[in-house]
């Protein structure tokens, strides 16, 4: 039996296209879950998928061209987020709108460019990813992205969880929460892009949602959410990059499903927050609210 | 006589075609409790939103100290205590951390607290009487202790200028009594508290002076000459018996 187990995990890593599939998805599942936890806590989900769609033609146009596929997807990730800004605020349209026009008009233009693509192939890699054929300048770009994106978080995390519980008071005190979104937007924009290697444009929000969600089920406590979204956000890559190998499914649906099942555990049965203790009753969270943009209702 | 704490001059703000402050004028002199009084709509947020700097009025200035409002941020002398509605209290943040978060315009990049930060958010959490709750989660905490906790928050940042949305709503008659305790005392100490509050009867008891707004400024002076039945009856359309009875 041990012997099995042991096997089971052993196996695949004699196989290097394993290891690096295995480095990516760890990666990503990482930055992930630290920035699923602010997703989490701002309420930014919807935000997450948008920026996640729309990458779509950036990456399409990299492949075409030939750019390396961070920059394509960056330029359009970081631009969709802008533009649903502008429009949410030059125009009565509302912001769950703005972000639902700005993400289907990308992904609509993004659909059209892959027409020009030669393969199918292609087109399945971009969409579902395709972690188990990933490239060395595509694992360079991964793990720099990687590093900068923990690097700002390391620095700047206490400025970002002041920014989500209390932008007036952020205001209040002299330091800026429009600069702070935008960081925020922007750390978001990477990690979607970091995230696309591992389980492709359809399922990142899954990534930058799922394991900050499982941990606010589970702990009252900032730091202790951090640490078991990362811990359930690499469980879950781990579990999922050998499950595709073993029972040789796309390694992306298995990540995402292997987080399911965390979060499915997380709701049913945590120990403060479970839904199987406290009967289906529901307790709201979160805030809707964007004091700092909206006009005042006295 | 000194520069008022809070001075607003000939202040209009408009949101499009809506007037929402017409031509206020305001002085609050330092160590004082002014009530800002006033029905939905009549302007006691905006006028929150302008001191703040949240909105900018179309006219007139706000100086907070003789200090223009942006300065005067920076420098940590404005503290805000939020609305009930305006905290999402299930967020994971303790109570120490929500007060050291007064403390974030004074830290470094990172805002890592040094011991000057501990000490003084230690005395804050002793001020307001929640030392023992340092370490709960801020939406375990009864209404009172709710808003002593962002209280806090502003005596550590160090503010001179309080601006508290509705401290009352929400509070038992017991807690009431504990914030009021607790803000007399910073008044004694020197600190300058606009609270807007929709509890007419408490204002007498614990504000210095009042002021009633309707998009313009209807009174302000002591509280008994501000609360006469003919202005609440303007302000709040309250029949006067009512209203004698409510102040």
């Amino acid at each position: 039996m041990v012997t099995a187990i042991v096997e089971w995990f052993a196996l695949p890593l004699q196989f290097e296209f394993m290891q690096r599939a295995l480095l990516v998805s760890v990666v990503a599942g990482v930055v992930c879950a630290v920035l699923s936890c602010w997703m989490t806590l701002t309420g930014w989900s919807l935000l997450g998928d948008a920026v996640s769609h729309a990458v779509l033609p950036g990456v399409v146009l990299s492949y075409l061209f030939g750019f390396p596929f961070a920059l394509g997807a960056l330029v359009f990730g970081a631009g969709s987020v802008a533009l649903i800004g502008v429009v949410n605020r030059t125009s009565r349209v509302k912001e769950d709108a703005a972000i639902g026009i700005v993400f289907t008009a990308m992904f609509g233009i993004g659909v059209v460019l892959i027409s020009k693509i030669p393969t199918e192939t292609d087109l399945m890699h971009i969409l579902f990813g395709n972690v188990l054929g990933v490239s060395d300048s595509e694992i360079a770009q991964v793990l720099a992205m990687a590093a900068v994106t923990l690097a700002v978080v390391v620095l700047k995390h206490r400025d970002l969880t002041l920014y989500a519980f209390d932008p007036v008071h952020t205001h209040a005190i002299g330091l800026n929460p429009r600069r702070l979104e935008a960081l925020l937007l922007g750390l978001l924009s990477v990690t979607v892009v970091i995230a696309l290697q591992a389980v492709g444009i359809i399922l990142v929000v899954a990534m930058v949602i799922i394991p900050g969600a499982t941990a606010y089920l589970l702990t009252d406590r900032f730091e202790r959410m951090l640490l078991i979204s990362v811990a359930v956000s690499v469980a879950a890559s781990v579990l999922g990059t050998y499950a595709s190998f073993h029972l040789d499914v796309a390694t992306g649906g298995a990540i995402v499903v292997a987080q399911a099942c965390a979060f499915a555990l997380a709701y049913l049965f945590s120990p403060t927050h479970g839904v199987a203790w406290r009967g289906g009753g529901q307790r709201g969270g979160g805030r809707t609210q964007s004091l700092l943009s909206g006009p005042a209702r006295s | 006589m000194s520069t008022a704490a809070i001075e607003i001059e000939d202040v209009t703000v408009r949101y499009g075609d809506v007037l929402a402050l017409d031509d206020i004028s305001l002085d609050i002199a330092p160590g004082r409790i002014c009530g800002l009084l006033g029905t939905n709509g009549s302007g006691k947020s905006t006028l929150f939103k302008t001191v703040l700097g949240l909105v900018s009025a179309q006219r007139g200035q706000v100086r907070l100290h003789g200090a223009a409002p942006a300065a005067a941020r920076r420098r940590g002398r404005v503290g805000y205590v939020p609305q009930s509605e305006q905290v999402d209290w299930a967020f994971p943040v303790r109570v120490a951390d929500v007060v050291m978060m007064g403390r974030y315009g004074r830290m470094g990049i990172s805002r890592r607290p040094r011991r000057t930060d501990r000490e003084a958010v230690a005395r804050a959490l002793e001020q307001t009487d929640l030392t023992g709750l340092a370490d709960r989660q801020i939406g375990a905490l009864s209404g009172g202790q709710r808003k002593r906790a962002f209280v806090a928050r502003g005596i550590a940042q160090g503010a001179s200028v309080f601006l508290l949305d509705e401290p009352f709503a929400g509070v038992d008659r017991r807690s009431e009594a504990t914030i009021v305790e607790v803000l007399r005392t910073m008044r004694d100490n020197g600190h300058t508290l606009l609270v807007a509050t929709h509890d007419l009867a408490s204002v007498p008891e614990f504000c210095d002076e009042a002021v009633l707004l309707q998009r313009r400024v209807i009174a302000h002076g002591a509280p008994q000459e501000v609360l006469t039945p003919e202005r609440l009856f303007d302000a709040f359309g309250i029949e006067p018996r009512t209203a004698g009875e409510a102040a």
